[in-house]
């Protein structure tokens, strides 16, 4: 039976659940407005929210000044390509580890999580020095792998779980009805699984997509995605508000948008499982 | 063909022996049923010889092949399993059509297989839809045709009608016994529920801890009961087993008496009072607590009018019983 909410109870839910959204949405919210200002009126104190002089001045000098549309290439490529390299990686193995389970099988899912609590500054000079030594320095490739290997855990373990909602009497009927492994995994598994794929390639498409510190410190020029884009407007003849934000607005539109439009998917994929 | 030969197989998972060693030969066309208390090992055995787990020990041929290390695909066997397993991404065509285009066969044929399978079951309307549009009756249908078009050796059944409501699984057993003498190949079902056993089978196999108390035709088992837990198992309501004195009185250290071979007559031996009378129309079942011996079972035929704390004078039958000694074995 359904639980009865009292009208003032729903009331207190919704300005509660839109006061949270707006806090986290306040500093995106702020970023846009202010993309649209003049330098002074970005730094004016009092902050103001709105202002009389609004431009596009930003957005016209970020382009000339910059090439923004390699930044976005490179973005794209590291981001599918290192999500769409970990799928084909992380498929099997979430496989295995869902329907051929070893002893250590729990284990081992636990050590790959354990990897993303490491903070990714422990490794950075090793890596740095790899990537020099291996020319994969400022190297689409060399970011696809790095993004690849940060993410991997991820992967993993959506579609472990994902999997493991598969009942295997299915993919044994597939066994008995002559499919080899390969076949299983393509004309079965996977399609069953596409909700969960999916999600996950879209999540791991944006955590790529915004993840900041690799991208920057692996990259100079060639290579760098939108986020170093960013970056390069912070630096060296101080901070141009303004300017920084519509660079940054340029950096997350496609994102955002691009998560506007799936989010229906996204719920859906980060929920599954989750009522049976 | 279809003739399964199980040579010592055995199964352990660990230190846990589930079936510690089998040995059965299973006929050319046959419709055999193992049939057990649930853990008993029936559908692990079933598994062993689809292939979908691997045997520790023995052999398993097929044909007189050796397939002990076939895998399941190879096998020539269809299985059928008890939650359908159907693909739900694809539509009833595709999902019976699959293990046609998994051997490779050419789109012509699978076609006409696909037709001629949906034709024998019924199916020809739903050959689009996918298998969340259709009844559990279907579903097993589809399960059933996807099995079919391989031509198996044999086909497996994992308690394919144990998701069914009562009248469906009726219908249900019906149309698969029929099918049974229609393709006239082997069958192995696996079920608890042992009027499905008794109806349908050629040959039961009564299975407990792994082991196989009594191979034999249903009406064998009925009648001849090797043992204690055959003699138990089989037949419903189960057998009265009374032991001590009235035992001893036989010459046996357990008697048994079913409960449709025990008369209500004033001249009985036995003396006890209706603890429950459960009316049927068709027959009556008592519960008769009887001093010294216990709770009895009766089966009456037709309307008994006799109700909850009669006293009655009851008996069994001359020559319908069965005397067992102390090893559980038939005397």
């Amino acid at each position: 039976m359904a639980r009865a909410v009292s009208p003032r109870r729903k009331l207190i839910t919704t300005v509660a659940a839109w006061a949270v959204s707006l806090l986290i949405f306040f500093p995106v919210l702020w970023m846009i407005l202010t993309s649209f200002k003049t330098e002074a009126s970005a730094v004016a104190s009092p902050p103001q929210l709105f202002t009389a002089d609004w431009t596009l001045q930003n957005y016209s000098d970020v382009w000339a000044r910059s090439d923004y549309p390699r930044f976005f290439w490179n973005s794209v490529v590291i981001s599918v390509g290192s999500t769409l390299l970990g799928l084909a990686i992380a498929i099997p193995a979430a496989w295995s580890m869902a329907f051929v389970p070893g002893r250590k099988t729990k284990d081992l899912l636990m050590w790959m999580l354990s990897t993303k609590m490491m903070p990714g500054v422990a490794v950075l000079i090793p890596l740095y020095l790899l990537f020099q030594r291996t020319g994969l320095f400022d190297t689409k490739i060399g970011l696809v792998l790095a993004l690849m290997l940060m993410n991997l855990p991820i992967i993993v373990w959506m579609l472990y779980t994902y999997f493991k909602e598969i009942p295997s009497e299915i993919l044994e009927a597939s066994r008995m009805d002559g499919a080899s492994l390969w076949k299983e995994v393509v004309y079965v598994l996977t399609p069953m699984a596409i909700p969960g794929i999916a999600s996950t390639l879209l999540l791991n498409v944006i955590l790529a997509w915004n993840e900041a510190f690799w991208t920057i410190t692996l990259t100079t020029t060639k290579a760098a995605p939108l986020s170093a884009f960013i970056a390069s407007f912070s630096a060296p003849q101080g901070l141009f508000y303004a300017k920084l934000s519509a660079a940054s607005t340029m950096a997350i539109a496609p994102i955002l948008i691009l998560g506007w439009f799936s989010q229906k998917q996204l719920v859906r994929g980060l929920t599954f499982g989750a009522v049976k | 063909m279809g003739k399964i030969t199980l040579t010592q197989v055995r199964k352990s998972f660990g230190e846990t022996h589930v079936i510690p060693g089998i040995d059965l030969n299973i006929e050319h066309g046959e419709f055999v049923v193992f049939v057990g208390p649930s853990g008993c090992g029936k559908s692990t055995l079933l598994r062993l010889i689809a292939g979908l787990e691997d045997i520790s020990g023995g052999k398993i041929e097929i044909d007189g092949t050796d397939a002990t290390d076939l895998p399941p695909g190879k096998r020539g066997l269809a299985m059928v399993f008890q939650s359908y397993a159907l693909y739900p991404h694809m539509s009833v065509k595709k999902n019976i059509a699959f293990p046609l285009k998994m051997a490779g066969m050419d789109e012509a044929a699978i076609e006409a297989k696909v037709q001629s399978a949906a034709k024998i079951l019924n199916l020809a309307n739903y050959l689009e839809r996918k298998p969340g549009q259709l009844s559990g009756g279907q579903r097993q249908r589809v399960a059933i045709g996807r099995a079919i078009v391989r031509e198996p050796a044999a086909f497996l059944f994992d308690e394919p009608l144990s998701n069914l409501d009562a009248a469906l699984r009726v219908t249900m057993r019906q149309e698969i016994s029929e099918l049974h003498q229609k393709l006239a190949t082997t069958m192995i079902y696996v079920t608890h529920d042992q009027v499905e056993a008794m109806t349908m089978a050629d040959k039961i196999v009564v299975l407990n801890a792994g082991r196989i108390e009594q191979v034999g035709a249903p009406l064998e088992l009925y009648n001849h009961p090797q043992n204690l837990f055959v003699a138990g198992f089989i037949g419903s309501p189960k057998m009265n087993l009374i032991t001590g004195a009235e035992a001893q009185k036989h010459g046996c250290t357990t008697l048994g008496v079913r409960p449709e071979y025990i008369e209500v007559s004033a001249d009985g031996p036995w003396q006890g009072t209706i603890g429950l009378a459960e009316h049927l129309g068709s027959d009556t079942f008592l519960k008769v607590d009887v001093p010294g011996i216990g709770m009895l079972t009766v089966r009456g035929s037709g309307e008994m009018h006799l109700h909850h704390g009669n006293q009655i004078r009851l008996g069994p039958q001359a020559g319908k019983i069965y005397r067992f000694g102390p090893d559980g074995k038939a005397l």
